[in-house]
C-alpha cells in the first residue's frame, strides 16, 4: 500500500462517512444510492492503488493443504469444476491453486465437471496454468480433462461404481481405456482426494452425499461464500476441510505461495481480491453502525 | 473481434450495474439480452448433451435393455409436452411421477445417512482432532449449540424456567448462524462486484497493471 493518493482516497471515503452519521444524526435519511457509491470508491481505490493485506492461514484451509501435501506422488486428485461464470470471481482461484499444488507435487489430475459451463472454464485453466506453468506434463499421463456430463446427482451416483459407464471417453472424445491415467481408477471411490468447487446444485454438498461418504473419499470443497456456512457442519467428519468463498482462496493461495517460491509471480487474484473485499466491508459495517446510532438516538427522543 | 466482445461485456456490465441509480431502458435492454441468451443457451446445451449424446449416440449399439431405458426416457420427454394439449395434459403427471419419485428415492437414503445419522455422530462424540483450547471450546459450543436451538423449536412445553432459558440460548446461536451466514452472503456478491470490476478497470479500461 504505496502513494499519496491512496491515503487522499481513504481520507475521503472515511470523511465522507463521518459527514453522513452527522447528517443523518441531524435527522435526514440518506438516499441508497449514496451508500452504492461509497462502496464503489471503496472497491475502486483498493483496485487501483492495488491494496493487499496478508493472509495467515486458517486450520479448516490448512488441513486441505496439508492433506494434498502429505499425499504421496503420483496420488489421483479430482477437481470438479461444479459453477459457471457467474460464480467465477470467487471460486476459480480456488480451482487454479489446486492444480497447481497437485502438479508442483507431481500428482494426477482428473478434470470434470456437473455444470456445462464448466467446462469452458476448465479448458481457461488448462490453456492458463497447465500449459503455461507446467510445461512437462503430458495430457493422458498426467491429466485428463473429462468435461461435462448431464446428469446432476445421478453422474455422481453412477460413478461412485462405475466411472466407465457415464464417462466411456473423455472431452476429446479418446475412450479412457486407453488414457493410462484410467488404468487404475475404476470408479470415485478410487480417488485419494476430491475437490468439489462450486456453489449451486449439483455442487459440493451433492458430492459429499454421493461420493464421499458413500466411498469414503476424503473431501476438500472449494465453495462460493454464500453456501458456505451450509457446509461447515460436515467439517471435520465428512470433509477435511473447506474454502469459504474468496478468504479462503486467497488463505490457500497464501499458504501455497510461502511454500513454493516459484508461485510468488503467478497471479493471486484471491489475495489481490481481499483488498477491495475489506474495505467494502468497513464500508457496509460503518453504515451498519451510523444505522444503528441514528436508530436508537430516534428511539431515545421519541421516548424523552 | 477481441476488442468487439471486450466492448460488448463492458457496456453490457454498465447497463446492469446502472439499475442501481434507477430503473432505465439500458438495463431493461441488457436484462432482456441476458434472459434471452441464457434461454438459447440453454437450449442447445439440452439439445446436444441429452437428445443428441445422451440419446442418439448412446442408444448405437447399445445392448437391449439399456435402449429400452433409453426409449422409456424419451416416452416419458413426450408425455411432458402432452400439457400443451388440454385433453391429453393429464399424461404429464406422470412423468412428473417419475421425477419426484426418483429423486425422492435418490435422496431419502442419502440424506438419512450423511444429514442426519453421521451429523449426529459427529455432535455428541469429540472429533478426530482435539489438540488444541480452540478445538475443545468448538466442541462444547457445538453441543451447546445443537441443544439449545432443538430446544428453542420443541413447542410442546412452554418456554419457561430452565427450559425457556436454554430456548433463549438457542435463540442466540440462531442468531449468530444467521449473521454468519449474511456475512458470508455479503462476501460472496462483493466478490462477484469485484470480478467485473477487475474486469472493467484492467481488461476494459487498461488501468489495472
Amino acid at each position: 500500500m504505496s502513494g499519496i493518493g491512496v491515503y487522499i482516497s481513504l481520507f475521503l471515503i472515511f470523511g465522507g462517512l463521518v459527514t453522513i452519521l452527522v447528517y443523518s444524526i441531524k435527522g435526514r435519511d440518506v438516499d441508497r444510492r449514496i451508500i452504492f457509491a461509497f462502496v464503489f470508491f471503496a472497491t475502486a481505490t483498493a483496485i487501483y492503488y492495488n491494496i493487499e493485506f496478508k493472509e495467515t492461514p486458517t486450520t479448516i484451509v490448512k488441513n486441505v493443504f496439508d492433506r494434498l501435501e502429505s499425499l504421496p506422488e503420483g496420488s489421483k486428485v479430482l477437481i470438479s469444476f461444479d459453477f459457471d461464470p457467474a460464480m467465477k470471481p470467487e471460486v476459480f482461484p480456488m480451482a487454479n491453486a489446486f492444480v497447481r499444488h497437485s502438479l508442483v507435487k507431481k500428482h494426477k489430475l482428473y478434470l470434470m465437471s456437473l455444470w456445462p459451463q464448466g467446462q469452458a472454464l476448465m479448458t481457461e485453466t488448462i490453456e492458463d496454468v497447465i500449459k503455461v506453468e507446467f510445461p512437462e506434463v503430458v495430457y493422458g499421463e498426467d491429466y485428463v480433462m473429462l468435461g461435462y456430463k448431464a446428469g446432476n446427482e445421478g453422474v455422481l451416483n453412477v460413478i461412485i461404481t462405475n466411472f466407465r459407464k457415464m464417462y466411456p471417453s473423455d472431452a476429446h472424445n479418446t475412450n479412457i481405456d486407453s488414457i493410462p491415467l484410467f488404468d487404475d481408477v475404476k470408479s470415485a471411490a478410487d480417488m485419494d482426494i476430491i475437490f468439489p468447487i462450486g456453489g449451486g446444485k449439483p455442487g459440493p454438498k451433492e458430492w459429499i452425499l454421493f461420493v464421499g461418504d458413500p466411498g469414503q473419499v476424503p473431501m476438500a470443497p472449494g465453495l462460493a461464500a454464500v453456501v458456505a456456512p451450509l457446509i461447515y457442519p460436515y467439517y471435520p467428519r465428512q470433509v477435511i476441510g473447506l474454502l469459504g468463498g474468496v478468504k479462503g482462496a486467497a488463505e490457500y493461495e497464501s499458504v501455497l505461495r510461502s511454500k513454493y517460491p516459484r508461485f510468488q509471480d503467478v497471479p493471486a487474484p484471491a489475495l489481490s481480491m481481499m483488498g477491495p473485499q475489506t474495505l467494502a466491508h468497513i464500508v457496509i459495517l460503518s453504515f451498519i453502525v451510523i444505522g444503528n446510532i441514528t436508530f436508537f438516538m430516534k428511539r431515545k427522543k421519541a421516548n424523552a | 473481434m477481441e476488442q468487439f466482445g471486450i466492448w460488448l461485456a463492458a457496456l453490457l456490465t454498465i447497463g446492469i450495474i446502472s439499475f442501481l441509480y434507477k430503473d432505465n431502458i439500458l438495463y431493461k435492454a441488457c436484462e432482456a439480452i441476458f434472459v434471452g441468451v441464457s434461454a438459447g443457451y440453454w437450449f442447445v446445451t439440452y439439445f446436444w448433451d441429452n437428445l443428441y449424446r445422451k440419446f442418439y449416440l448412446g442408444i448405437q449399439g447399445a445392448e437391449l435393455s439399456d435402449q429400452i431405458f433409453l426409449w422409456m426416457a424419451v416416452a416419458l420427454g413426450v408425455m411432458m409436452l402432452t400439457r400443451l394439449f388440454d385433453k391429453i395434459g393429464w399424461l404429464s403427471r406422470w412423468p412428473l411421477a417419475f421425477i419426484i419419485g426418483a429423486t425422492a428415492g435418490l435422496y431419502m437414503m442419502t440424506y438419512f445417512v450423511s444429514n442426519a445419522f453421521v451429523q449426529i455422530g459427529a455432535t455428541i462424540t469429540p472429533p478426530p482432532s482435539m489438540e488444541t483450547i480452540g478445538d475443545k471450546i468448538s466442541f462444547v459450543l457445538i453441543a451447546i449449540g445443537t441443544f439449545c436451538g432443538l430446544i428453542y423449536f420443541f413447542f410442546s412445553k412452554e418456554h419457561k424456567g430452565a427450559f425457556g432459558g436454554a430456548a433463549k440460548v438457542g435463540i442466540w446461536f440462531l442468531m449468530v448462524t444467521f449473521g454468519a451466514s449474511f456475512g458470508y452472503t455479503v462476501m460472496s456478491r462483493m466478490s462477484l462486484m469485484l470480478g467485473r470490476f477487475d474486469f472493467l478497470f484492467g481488461e476494459w479500461l487498461g488501468l489495472i497493471k
